[in-house]
């Protein structure tokens, strides 16, 4: 790994000026995807600015029509969060498969989302529920901060302080993972009422987690998962690659999503 | 370099450290604590999984500097001097080896499991929970069946 220096941040406010001080400051959260990442010399900052101290951004809150999740909440303290699988089942299922054990146990929220990985999960939370992400400067809807294959919406030096997820029961998050890195090949987020649903996948677009937007329409319609039957999405917005081609990937998608509906009219 | 005060199996610690050092390698070279392993090094194996804070994580993921102020427990820290720790000896019961190589990993996983789900910890449990630990020899059978007596007996 390339030589950087090391600041512990105590606060959002210190953490946004520790960022100011170096050419190429990284922020560190868990460090799951990061540090690897430096240890392949994919990334070299010259500055780590770690979050860990703020115990702000690591807490859960409940308020009357959505639960905020702090930045630095880890993926097992969300699943596990009592608060989460009661009022968005979908959301603490997704946190309960990210990664494995050790991973859980380390990574974060604000980290995962920062990243934009196209194969992480909790992107299609975040647009799935229709969630706003929270910085240190403004408020930005779920569909407008994933821009892209690892670029969201963060300005420089604009810091994660947590997501607004709305309370939202009737949620499923349903995945089909690679077996060795346990990233999502495909993973459907579904979530809501007729006439509102929302529907986002990940894993299997070309610039990352989008809507299915005539999944969406159809559902409004009829929420079962016959409804999904005729569609198919545009293959030449899928990923192709070594692991799933874009025919396996829109398939797999459709099939999740019904499997999804499936479980969110089972529990309804 | 930063100055950091951590607990290493119960003894405070203190010592200034590379901010690019990984805790792995803070704890075999600069501790000499060799029962963490590397494996993979790309936070696939398992086999440097430690506790921090009671939680298991691998140690090849996290830096030395990150663990300002945490309890930090390896497998060196389990038994009581002669007296194996309840997983150790079920390990070594059960037979749930053979290099030996992952073991620590094993071990350090195992008891995170225990504490997250006491003695309700199934076989299906314990099968998903090892997908951060990597097993070269044994195809798993006997380190499932440890991992079910340790938290038995553990819970008991």
């Amino acid at each position: 790994m390339n030589p950087f220096c090391y600041r512990r941040a105590e606060s959002v406010e210190a953490a946004a000026a520790f960022l100011g001080e170096a050419e190429e400051a990284s922020l560190l959260a868990g460090g799951q995807t990061l540090l690897p990442t430096m240890k392949q010399g994919l990334a070299a900052p010259d500055m780590l600015v770690d979050l860990a101290g703020i115990s702000a951004l690591k807490k859960i809150r409940i308020e009357p029509d959505a639960i905020i999740v702090g930045a630095m909440c880890t993926h097992a303290q969300v699943a596990g969060a009592e608060a989460v699988r009661r009022h968005v089942p979908g959301l603490a299922a997704l946190a309960g498969e990210i990664g494995d054990a050790q991973v859980r146990n380390r990574g974060t929220l604000g980290g995962s989302i920062a990243n934009n990985d196209p194969a992480a999960d909790y992107p299609a939370a975040c647009v799935g529920l229709g969630a706003t992400v929270l910085t240190d400067r403004r408020e930005i809807g779920a569909d407008a901060f994933f821009l892209g294959l690892f670029e969201t919406a963060l300005e420089e030096g604009e810091i994660i302080t947590g997501v607004r997820f709305p309370l939202q029961r009737r949620s499923a998050y349903l995945k089909f993972r690679n077996p060795a890195s346990r990233f999502a090949i495909v993973g459907v987020f579904v979530a809501g009422v007729p006439g509102s649903v929302r529907v986002a996948i990940t894993g299997a677009g070309r610039d990352g987690v989008f809507r299915w937007s005539a999944a969406e329409e159809a559902l409004n319609e009829r929420f079962h998962p016959e409804a999904l039957e005729r569609l198919v999405l545009p293959l030449d917005d899928m990923l192709y690659d070594i692991h799933a081609s874009g025919e396996y990937r829109a398939h797999l998608a459709k099939v999740l999503a019904g499997d999804a509906v499936a479980e969110i009219s089972g529990g309804a | 370099m930063t100055c950091v005060t951590m607990r290493i199996n119960g003894e405070a610690v203190t010592e200034d450290i590379e901010d690019r050092t990984l805790l792995v390698d803070f704890l075999r070279v600069r501790r000499r604590l060799t029962g963490t392993h590397v494996g993979c090094d790309t936070s696939q194996c398992g086999a440097c999984v430690v506790h921090v804070d009671g939680e298991a994580i691998k140690s090849c993921a996290m830096l030395a500097v990150q663990c300002e102020g945490r309890e930090v427990t390896t497998i060196e820290g389990l038994a009581e001097g002669e007296n194996l720790h309840a997983m150790q000896k079920a390990f070594h019961e059960c037979h749930a080896l053979q290099c030996g190589f992952c073991t620590p990993g094993m071990i350090l996983s195992a008891l995170d499991m225990v504490r997250r789900h006491g003695a309700a910890l199934d076989e299906a449990t314990i099968r998903h929970e090892l997908e951060g630990n990597i097993c070269r020899c044994t195809g798993y059978e006997n380190i499932v069946k440890a991992i079910r007596q340790g938290a038995q007996e553990i819970s008991a």
